[in-house]
């Protein structure tokens, strides 16, 4: 991206002046390096989100963003239902709430490398995988409405993981608003059976370490200490969630004409909130909210049968879930005046500070883990959720970001020689497509340190944790 | 020629191209680009048979909506496919078949799940009296 169309207005911080159609400036977060990096696609794209209906204060990316549908990935813009707002699929994404979560355990680093091979086995065996995984649930009927309306607390009433567990969720793991009828039967017969499976692609199931620590306090209050190993899983709503996307790119395409919203990219496309598309659309969002948040609550039940199986006497609890592809209703001060707005989030992860109620016992008077994903070859940051300043709607970056395309990737890595290099490294990777790995390889990704380093900088989150990849499970 | 494809670069996911003489192949050489995404399609033989039906506002969009039909209709059945016939195609509707074979993980070469074919770098033109459409899949 060229910088002499940023004006600069501290470090880390740049803005895309108001022009043309813009309703508000944009907003995008990086280094001079990261923005001298970035793709010239998330310019274009920042300022095509700054033109929709309603928009608040500023269209933003965030360090990791790169091309994306639409909004860039790693964008996030909100939205005020009274001044025309609107909902858009681009905003939101095909996988609705992929997420990370991460499970704490009792084991320290030394217990688990004797044994990390047979550890990272069983969880290949116990947890379903790669293209056309189903998981050991099949729902039928009234099961499918429950999921989609009910989210985490479905999946432990079925017996998976605890019920201390949905504290440790955002928004306990289930939205409202979410009416199956907002679903179609084609997303309704492809998820089925694909409750309790992780996909494919950038998602991942991790054995992790912390092995540095930036803020014992606030390290000592997520309970995370030096050398402790935590589980970490990265995925999202499955088909479920790709469908209504593909569904609804077409709701809001007639949507955009008949409301005559003005589309610069066909991603864009969208319906104000208050209209009847714009209603459905978020309904059926809030129930792939729910399936994805279910999703994981399974996954992680068998990553608990998978532990156990190796380390019988081990616990785990739980840190943190969150979603980075989601679009959720929240209050925000916007010029002095406090507001609802719907806040899109494409690959951004929200980072509330210590002040919202929304987070409950567990983490209000902290702030909520904000969880940063790296690769399988370098590590993951646990952040703490800040809102101090340019508050950017209590929002910050999902991961590293791919600098690099898959083709190339595959290219430039062979799977199996990757998997072999990372084992010399002490890390063990597991997985069901080996071109997949090649596509992943880390230097397909920014370096993660940057990214979150930024976001340190601006205190929208402060680092508290690193953690390491000791074993990887990949689709 | 018959229907081929191709891939294209782009920063996050992947960029398909379905080439042919006429519009029919440079679909089909799109789903066989798709496909050939997720497993090998060398390895999937034509035994079982699907029909497939699809309409959308304009060509584009319609090649957008017969790859998303074939990505739902695989996945509803637990099949992928490796062949395709299209027996009408005008601006806004499709008419074909997909033939394929339940997905077998030991047999089939995996590889990528596509959660959707996008409008992104969509298009399709003929040139040169070739026939091209392209998009951009997500993974």
């Amino acid at each position: 991206m060229r910088l002499e169309l940023l004006e600069k207005i501290k470090d880390n911080v740049w803005e895309i002046p108001k022009k043309g159609d813009m309703i508000v400036p944009g907003r995008i977060f990086g280094s001079e390096k990261l923005l001298r990096e970035m793709d010239d696609k998330v310019f274009e794209q920042v300022t095509n989100v700054a033109s929709l209906p309603g928009i608040q204060r500023f269209s933003l990316a965030m360090p990791d963003a790169h091309w994306g549908y639409g909004f860039p990935i790693g964008g996030v813009a909100a939205f005020d239902p009274d001044e025309g707002g609107v909902l858009s699929v681009g905003g939101v994404g095909f996988d609705v709430n992929c997420g990370v979560r991460t499970l704490k355990t009792d084991l320290r680093v030394d217990d688990v490398r004797p044994l990390l091979r047979k550890l990272v086995d069983t969880f290949f065996e116990v947890v379903p995988a790669g293209l056309g995984s189903r998981g050991e649930i099949t729902l039928t009927g009234d099961k499918i409405s429950e999921v989609l309306q009910e989210g985490a607390p479905w999946a432990v009433e079925q017996g998976y993981g605890l019920e201390e567990d949905l504290a440790f969720i955002e928004e306990g793991g289930v939205v409202t608003g979410a009416d199956p009828d907002s679903v179609s039967e084609t997303a309704i017969r492809r998820e089925r059976r694909q409750v309790g499976t992780l996909g494919s692609g950038n998602h991942y199931l991790e054995v992790q370490y912390v092995d540095e620590i930036y803020d014992h306090e606030i390290a000592q209050k997520f309970g995370l200490s030096l050398g402790q190993i935590v589980i970490s899983l990265h995925c999202g709503s499955r088909a479920l969630g790709h469908q209504i996307g593909t569904d609804y790119l077409k709701t809001l395409a007639k949507a955009s004409r008949k409301y005559g919203i003005p589309i610069k990219e066909r991603e864009l496309v969208c319906a104000p909130i208050n209209s009847p598309e714009g209603e459905r659309y978020f309904s059926a969002v809030n129930c792939a909210i729910n399936y994805a948040f279910a999703n994981r609550q399974v996954i992680s039940h068998l990553v608990r049968v998978g532990l156990k199986r190796v380390f019988p006497d081990s616990e785990t609890k739980m840190l943190y879930d969150i979603g980075h592809n989601t679009c959720k209703i929240e209050e925000h001060i916007v010029d002095g005046q406090k507001k609802k707005l719907y806040v899109h989030r494409k690959g951004a992860t929200r980072a509330f500070g210590a002040e919202r109620r929304e987070l409950g016992k567990a983490y209000q008077g902290v702030g909520q883990p904000v969880i940063i994903g790296g690769t399988m070859g370098t590590a993951s940051y646990i952040l703490v959720g800040r809102e101090e300043k340019d508050s950017a709607f209590a929002s910050v970056c999902h991961g590293a970001g791919r600098v690099m395309s898959r083709k190339r990737a595959k290219k430039l890595w062979n799977g199996e020689k990757l998997i072999k290099k990372l084992g010399e490294e002490g890390i063990i990777i597991r997985a069901h497509s080996l071109s997949g790995v090649a596509e992943e390889a880390p230097e397909s990704y920014k370096p993660v340190e940057e990214v979150v380093d930024v976001i340190d900088a601006t205190r929208l989150a402060t680092k508290v944790v690193r953690v390491r990849p000791l074993g990887c499970i990949k689709g | 020629m018959s229907a081929s494809f191709d891939y294209f670069e782009h920063g996050a996911d992947i960029g398909i191209v379905g080439m042919g003489d006429t519009l029919k192949e440079a679909f089909i050489g799109g789903a066989l680009a798709l496909f050939n995404v997720m497993v090998d399609i060398k390895s999937v033989k034509p035994i079982l048979r699907v029909e497939i039906s699809c309409a959308a506002f304009n060509i584009e969009e319609l090649f957008i909506e017969w790859l998303n039909t074939l990505i739902a209709e695989a996945d509803m059945r637990d099949m992928v496919f490796s062949e395709f016939e299209i027996d009408f195609l005008d601006e806004e509707r499709l008419h074909g078949y997909a033939l394929g074979e339940r997905l077998d993980p030991k047999r089939h070469s995996l590889k990528s799940e596509v959660k959707a074919a996008t409008y992104s770098m969509l298009s399709v033109e003929s040139v040169d009296d070739l026939f091209v459409a392209k998009c951009v899949v997500d993974v």
